[in-house]
């Protein structure tokens, strides 16, 4: 046997160790308690008291922090340990030598799995390197933020061409004289869409009441996503159902309850959203590991408590054409064709071939074309996917945008964008440069958890959704730690966000002039990047 | 800026008024240009009225080549007028060689054609002559129609009035609609093209201001007609959107408002026409403008139109007497033309306002 045990798993292996000192120490046992992952324990040790070499030794016993190394239990830098510290005598500090996703692998032969977004930024942000360029000044005014009046909605729906809306001229006043697809305006920010499950019931309550606050009482008419997961049946047969866009996936979770309230439901839901794919992991099912299906999670979506994988695909759809024609229609019929049925799939070179095929269907049932990007944030998936899989947001938005411009045909199902916006702190810089590219509107879903607290970032701090034992109560169906999450605090959060992200985009509009949203004004942006400037066609400066 | 006019009379009028009218407005535009339409023809075209008018600049290659593809084309010419030109030193003005004024018939093939088959021919044959002569740059073809003559031209526009004997009025050229701009597309590049009013299918517009939603406009109508192109002036958008919505998708006029600048939903909500409203505005987002522009037109029956952006950042008044009708960029122009009129019967129109002017000079204002 090796007198040194390298092949063991050891503290330096670690992404994250525990600086401790034990002279502010007081032994509270507040950071053992505070840490969801077990990744820090009280021990006793022996120590040799202080005296001369010759003397007989004597010892002590004293009770320190020590570090937890074991694969199940170890430090993801989430910090709370710090935050509960009366000392700040303990905190996690990152670990330049990590070889953690290494050993992990080598010692389970499994594939490592984890939440947040790709850590590894190889990419750089594309939406950083562009500036909104086109300033208003004297050629035409630019408008004041504060007093102007502005036009912050969108279509969200299947919209026909003029010519097409059957339009009779009725005594000098045009009449609708058929049916049309449903079509609402709404704002140009949708929350979304995480799962009750992926995200705790508390999170996902605060997520609601922020969203019916911004309608019912600021006249803001944003809409929330919820994810593949069901929704409270309580809330189904609310009248607060018609600001929710109701997700299906390929597990279908939460369908069945949905289908069993129609017959009770006062509202009709703001719209329905096929997922097909995730920017963060794309071409892979969601997954909630078991440990995060507590019983009212089985309950709303009609399972066991084991490892829910949706598949990677719907069941039974096998082209574009075969999924309109079963998938959209039946979910336009399920509500009379009166909600929007939109769908999400995660950006890939194969976008645009999906979008063209939308644009043609005959029976204009898409209501809105989500492209999801590769910084988009999700509950759990395997490293490699999240890593290593999917496509950046900004380009394929604006292909799909100019793929539309080429057959005439934009804004007839619209296009909104996600992954990764906000990442910078800045929803609305990321949502105006996505619209002026050709988005009628964005989504985000992980900035919401930053705003409730969440502190993982996409430096490998924390990232532990998949454990079920975030630290912040937010991905957790653990009753502990989920009261850590208030929930009116945090839908004042989110409000407070939206408050702010509604006057940035004015704070952006203004400056170019524009009342209304810019939808596809290349124009107002430019980019000191040549690459940029040549792929998304706007003007390169510098 | 530009500084735009429309005159509506019940006598013809030479077009030296058009000249009058802009000349006091000139501290708001920069004397770059001048370029005007005459509608509802007096003088050597009375007799010509339902014939169609070729209105033209070119070189002479470029004119011999217009000539040829009208010739086989099957019309055949019936009146041809070229303005004496004076050349005098010091001019600013930057002439082509040859102006063509050339009234023609129809091919024979087109005799018992109805109004909308010739207005077809006319529109193809206009696109076709552009293409032909945008090829080796030889001439610019501005107006192909019945009853419309229309000259543009880079320069001042006191010296292009020189050039072309404007200042002196004569019963030879006049009409009862005269447009007129001063001004060439300065924020740009200075192209003959670019210079309102623009013409088509008988539409004829001018705008003042900045059409900021110009690239949306823009890419949306190059694919919804043929007719729409060029794109050389961002106000070009405007006549293809009239266009659109009065004669493609046979819309009423008020629609044409409803389209560049819809209501607030705030407003569209209290209404009865919401639904209508709402489709409008979501299939034709694209063609809504945004920025400040006050837009003039005349329509193919002679009517008269103004309307300004929805937050009437850019000027129009409309003043009248009992004999003609004036709209335009600033009022001191239609104080020079009409300095004894009932200054109280001026209008100045409002953001939410359509006003029309009918072929007996009744002033309509329709509200949104």
């Amino acid at each position: 046997m090796a007198a040194v045990g390298v092949n063991e798993l050891h503290k330096d292996d670690l992404p994250w160790v525990i600086e401790y000192d034990e002279t502010k120490c007081i032994r509270c046992g507040k950071c053992t308690a505070a840490c969801s992952f077990g990744a820090i324990k009280p021990v006793v040790e022996e120590r040799r008291k202080s005296g001369s070499i010759a003397q007989k030794p004597s010892f002590e016993k004293i009770v320190v922090i020590e570090q937890c190394v074991s694969h199940s239990n170890y430090c993801r830098g989430c910090g709370m340990c710090s935050y509960v510290c009366p000392n700040g005598a303990i905190k996690p500090v990152r670990n330049k030598d990590d070889r953690y996703s290494i050993r992990y692998r080598a010692d389970k032969g499994e594939s490592l799995k984890k939440g947040g977004r790709s850590n590894l930024n190889t990419e750089g942000r594309t939406l950083d390197k562009i500036k909104i360029g086109r300033i208003s000044q004297m050629t035409d005014p630019s408008l004041d933020a504060t007093r102007h009046t502005f036009e912050l909605r969108t279509p969200f729906g299947r919209v026909l061409s003029a010519d097409k809306l059957g339009l009779e001229n009725s005594n000098g006043k045009l009449d609708l004289t058929s049916s049309l697809p449903p079509n609402r305006w709404i704002y140009p920010v949708i929350m979304g869409d995480m799962s009750i499950g992926a995200v705790s019931w508390r999170m996902w309550e605060a997520m609601a009441i922020a969203t019916a606050y911004l309608n019912e009482v600021l006249g803001i008419p944003i809409r929330m996503c919820t994810g593949e997961g069901g929704i409270p049946v309580r809330l189904l047969k609310s009248k607060y159902v018609k600001y929710m866009i109701l997700q299906i996936a390929s597990g279908h979770f939460g369908w069945n309850r949905i289908i069993q309230a129609m017959p009770d439901m006062v509202e009709d839901p703001a719209g329905i959203l096929i997922k097909i794919g995730q920017g963060a992991k794309p071409g892979d099912g969601g997954l909630l590991m078991a440990n995060k299906v507590a019983k009212y999670v089985q309950e709303i979506r009609g399972v066991p408590k084991a490892d829910l994988l949706s598949p990677p695909t719907h069941q039974g759809l096998y082209s574009i054409e075969e999924s309109v024609q079963k998938m959209f229609l039946s979910m336009n019929a399920a509500f009379k064709f009166k909600v929007p049925v939109a769908i999400k799939v995660a950006a890939s070179v194969t976008s645009v071939a999906v979008y063209n095929n939308l644009l043609r269907d005959p029976y204009n049932i898409v209501g809105g074309f989500f492209l999801d990007g590769l910084a988009g944030g999700t509950g759990a998936a395997h490293e490699i996917s999240l890593n290593h899989t999917g496509h950046p947001i900004t380009s394929k938005l604006r292909d799909c945008y100019l793929a539309a411009v080429h057959q005439g045909r934009q804004g007839e199902i619209p296009l909104f964008a996600g992954g990764g916006l906000g990442q910078t702190g800045s929803l609305a810089a990321d949502a105006f440069k996505l619209i002026c590219l050709g988005a009628n509107g964005v989504f985000t879903g992980r900035l919401l958890l930053q705003i409730a607290g969440c502190i993982g970032n996409d430096l490998e701090k924390c990232n532990a959704c998949n454990t079920g034992l975030c630290p912040a109560g937010i991905a957790t169906q653990d009753m502990c730690l989920t009261k850590r999450l208030d929930i009116d605090k945090v839908a004042q959060n989110l409000v407070n966000y939206f408050v702010a992200t509604d006057l940035e985009l004015k704070k952006l509009m203004a400056p170019v002039g524009n009342s209304a949203l810019p939808i596809g004004r290349s124009d107002a942006l430019v980019t000191v990047d040549k690459h940029v400037a040549q792929r998304l066609d706007i003007q390169y400066v510098c | 800026m530009c500084r735009i006019g429309a005159i509506k009379s019940k006598k013809y009028l030479h077009p030296s008024v058009s000249l009058k009218l802009m000349r006091s407005q000139q501290k708001g535009h920069d004397n770059s240009g001048f370029a005007f339409v005459m509608q509802d023809l007096g003088g050597i075209f009375e007799d010509y009225k339902d014939l169609p008018t070729l209105s033209m600049a070119a070189t002479v290659e470029g004119t011999r080549r217009a000539e040829d593809i009208l010739h086989d084309l099957g019309f055949t010419r019936v009146l041809q007028w070229t303005p004496d030109v004076h050349n005098e030193k010091g001019l600013k003005i930057e002439p082509m060689p040859n102006y063509i004024f050339e009234t023609f018939k129809y091919p024979k093939s087109h005799k018992y054609a109805t109004k909308e088959e010739k207005e077809e021919l006319l529109v193809e044959t206009s696109l076709l002559l552009r293409k032909e002569l945008e090829k080796d740059n030889i001439g610019y073809v501005y107006s192909f129609w019945p009853d419309v003559l229309t000259l543009k031209e880079i320069g001042c526009p006191k010296d292009i009035g020189t050039y072309f004997g404007l200042w002196e009025e004569n019963d030879d050229l006049c009409a009862k609609v005269i447009t007129a701009q001063c001004r060439q597309n300065t924020n740009y590049d200075i192209v003959r093209y670019a210079a309102h009013p623009f013409f088509l299918d008988g539409y004829t517009v001018l705008a003042n201001g900045e059409n900021t939603f110009y690239e949306k406009n823009k890419l949306f109508q190059q694919k919804l007609h043929k007719g729409y192109i060029g794109f050389e002036s961002d106000s070009q958008c405007f006549l293809y959107t009239l266009h659109y919505i009065h004669k493609i998708l046979k819309w009423p006029l008020e629609y044409f408002k409803h389209t560049i600048t819809p209501l607030p939903f705030e407003e569209i909500e209290r209404r009865q026409d919401k639904d209508v409203l709402l489709r409008i505005k979501a299939s034709l987002g694209h063609l809504e403008i945004n920025g400040p522009n006050s837009i003039l037109a005349v329509m193919p029956d002679g009517k008269l139109l103004c309307v300004c952006d929805s937050k009437k950042l850019r000027p129009i008044v409309v003043g009248r007497d009992e004999n003609m009708v004036i709209m335009t960029s600033e009022v001191t122009g239609v104080n020079d033309l009409m300095p004894r009129r009932n200054i109280s019967q001026d209008i100045y129109p409002h953001e939410r306002e359509m006003v029309i002017v009918d072929n007996d000079l009744t002033v309509r204002r329709w509200q949104q």
